[in-house]
């Protein structure tokens, strides 16, 4: 079985949490700097449609420091960060952290849904279109996914719900919680009912590209001498995909499918917006619409780790896992 | 005594298409016909890259979906359809892999080496009989578990074989076994191969270095050029006037050991109309110009040539038919391909 060396891991995950740190501040202090160079007057974006005079603007203006610097600003903005505080939500009026935290369980089960089913059934259609390579099968597979990858989520969005809402009238055209509903009074059913299109429109765009690399893996595999050895020592063809073919693709197309979290986070953004799914991407599209800087920036950084944590999950599966480079340095 | 194996007039030829539409038929063995008997090496000698492996694919039927292939394979006596081929491979015949990379890189050698099985039953027998075969070429307990890039070259050419036997196959096709391997590890490679033939085994040995093949067959067939030119008892081989084709003798006297006779000349890489060795031979003549050759018996061993018994006389070779080579050096020396044996044999001989 998979035998890990703790004092590697640990080294590892150490370099990783240093890494994480000072692409936080990094990403912090720029997209930061950028909100300030935009046209966004936190002022006015705080004050909403109230009116008021110059002065009070002016001394507003003062409580909330814009006559400094943008290196004072920025040094600001980070040690506060640093205090855990990630400031407080202009349009929900509760700190953000609260938001992003209610947003993104919501959104959490969105993803991890759609996920895994574009994990099982990209997988499954790969291997299927790469063995049977130049058939028409594959060639089914492939023009579904050109299609696929080819048109926009939130297209597909429309379609699906102009289809399945609409016109067969199967789910429900939008929202997490039915309406006049109390979410709390929500059963697992109802729920599940609302999440079903939104994943599906999620998972369908992630097959495509997640099919493709699983099917290219396959066809690799079915061109390397060990295949060839394979079939003159009398293996069946399923029974080589099985124990040779999928063993050898299957950590390729899981890293793949961990480094796609940034995809997924930009596809949740789209299809919340279509589906009316009050998760992060729904709270990413207010805030910029709305000016709510804390909250952009608070969710800017919440996706950088999200997509790090990713990456993060796929370089260890490749460390970790292959034999070829799990006992390499252990001596 | 029934041949084991009998390959008769086999040809194999790839579709391809070059410059968008013009399909050409790219052949890469020609008319190759050859036999082998119970406890008996028979070594297929050509240069690397001249599609010998394509001989071992073909029997074993595992080639590319675009080769042509004509003639036809016996074994036992039984002529070997696809479906036979299939039944049969792994089982009654067995490939002895060049390298590691035939190894599935993920998965146990042990795993490998017992392979497809149906069900608890099979396995645990079949892993006996692996632990069995693998302790008969010293493979410790301990390997069972490695991965094929753990491996020692030594260690896996042994995991390798063992693969092959593990099925007790009555023939074996060892492809290329000894490429890039130090001299003792070939040495014992050898001394494998033969004990199999003690065994009565029947081998087919595919290799392009001429010392291996000189150690190890029975009989010897010499690949040019896609064409099996003279198939000969290995004991001819020691010296260049028991041979029968030009080319052949050649290449035995440009043997280190044989005096190092060197001239330049190249296989043809496009169908020729004639003799595949015409350009380059000392002893052609008009007919072989425009006509090929058949494999012919002669005195026990094969042999692809109109004028191998005919006295090399001034009559016989024609200038205008032999360019670039003056009369003199056609009747001092012959002329040689530069070919990989060659090229092998010098990097054995410096190593």
């Amino acid at each position: 079985m998979i035998k890990i060396n703790s004092k590697k891991l640990a080294k590892f995950l150490g370099l990783k949490a240093v890494r994480l740190m000072i692409l936080l501040i990094a990403i912090a202090a720029i997209s930061f700097i950028m909100i300030q160079l935009s046209p966004i007057d936190p002022v006015r974006a705080y004050l909403g449609q109230r009116i008021v005079s110059q002065e009070q603007l002016a001394i507003m203006g003062e409580y909330w420091g814009t006559n400094l610097s943008l290196g004072e600003r920025v040094m600001g903005w980070l040690s506060t960060l640093a205090s855990g505080s990630m400031g407080f939500s202009l349009i929900y009026r509760v700190p953000v952290t609260e938001v992003i935290v209610q947003k993104f369980t919501a959104s959490l089960t969105l993803m991890v849904s759609s996920w895994i089913i574009s994990g099982i059934f990209g997988f499954l259609l790969g291997v299927l279109a790469g063995a049977k390579e130049g058939t028409w099968i594959d060639k089914v597979i492939k023009t579904y996914c050109y299609i696929l990858q080819s048109s926009p989520t939130f297209w597909i969005g429309l379609v699906l719900l102009m289809v399945f809402s609409v016109y067969l009238g199967w789910f429900p055209i939008g929202l997490s919680v039915p309406i006049g509903q109390l979410s709390d009074t929500v059963t697992f059913w109802q729920w599940l009912h609302r999440l079903i299109l939104p994943a599906f429109t999620l998972s369908i765009v992630e097959i495509a590209s997640l099919t493709m690399y699983t099917r290219d893996k396959l066809i690799n595999v079915k061109k390397s001498d060990y295949f060839l050895f394979a079939q003159a020592r009398g293996e069946s063809f399923w029974g080589i995909i099985k124990n040779h073919g999928i063993r050898n693709i299957l950590i390729p197309a899981i890293t793949i499918q961990f480094m796609s979290f940034n995809e997924l986070f930009g596809g949740t953004i789209l299809v919340e917006q279509v589906f009316a799914y009050p998760g992060i991407g729904q709270a990413t599209v207010a805030a910029g619409l709305r000016s709510d800087v804390p909250l952009l920036l608070g969710i800017v950084l919440i996706s950088t780790i999200f997509v790090f944590a990713g990456n993060l999950i796929a370089d260890i599966i490749y460390q970790y896992v292959d034999p070829r480079l799990r006992g390499e340095d252990d001596d | 005594m029934e041949k084991l194996l009998e390959v008769n007039n086999l040809s194999i030829s790839f579709t391809q298409y070059v410059q968008g539409l013009n399909r050409h038929d790219l052949k890469v063995i020609s008319d190759l016909s050859l036999d082998i008997g119970e406890s008996e090496i028979v070594a297929v000698l050509g240069s690397s890259g001249s599609g010998k492996s394509l001989l071992a694919h073909t029997i074993l039927g595992i080639l590319p979906y675009n080769a042509h292939v004509t003639g036809d394979v016996k074994f036992k006596g039984e002529i070997l359809d696809q479906e036979k081929k299939e039944k049969i491979r792994g089982k009654e015949i067995c490939l002895i892999p060049q390298s590691v990379n035939f190894l599935d890189p993920l998965m146990k050698v042990s795993q490998q080496a017992i392979g497809e099985c149906s069900d608890d039953n099979e396995f645990k027998e079949k892993k006996l009989k692996q632990r069995e075969v693998f302790t008969k070429y010293g493979l410790d307990e301990s390997v069972d578990d490695l991965y094929p890039f753990e491996l020692s070259g030594g260690m896996a050419r042994k995991v390798l074989l063992s693969t092959a036997l593990l099925n007790d196959p009555d023939l074996l096709i060892a492809d290329e076994p000894t490429p890039g391997l130090d001299s003792k590890s070939v040495e014992e490679t050898i001394q494998d191969i033969k004990k199999l033939k003690e065994q009565g085994k029947g081998v087919l040995l595919i290799t392009h270095e001429i010392d291996v093949a000189l150690k190890t067959a029975d009989k010897i067939a010499i690949f040019y050029s896609g064409y099996v030119i003279e198939i000969n008892k290995v004991e001819n081989f020691l010296n260049s006037e028991n041979l029968l084709h030009p080319y052949t003798k050649a290449l035995v006297d440009a043997l280190p050991y044989n005096g190092f006779k060197l001239t330049e000349g190249v296989q043809p890489l496009e169908e020729v109309s004639g003799c595949p060795y015409y350009e380059n031979c000392p002893i052609c003549s008009y007919k072989c110009a425009n006509n090929k050759p058949e494999l012919i018996e002669h005195d026990g061993a094969m042999i692809r040539c109109f004028n191998f018994n005919k006295v090399i006389s001034d009559d016989s070779v024609s200038e205008e038919l032999v360019d670039d080579v003056s009369e003199e050096s056609v009747s001092e020396e012959l002329v040689v391909d530069v070919s990989e044996e060659v090229n092998d044999e010098e990097a054995n001989d410096g190593a």
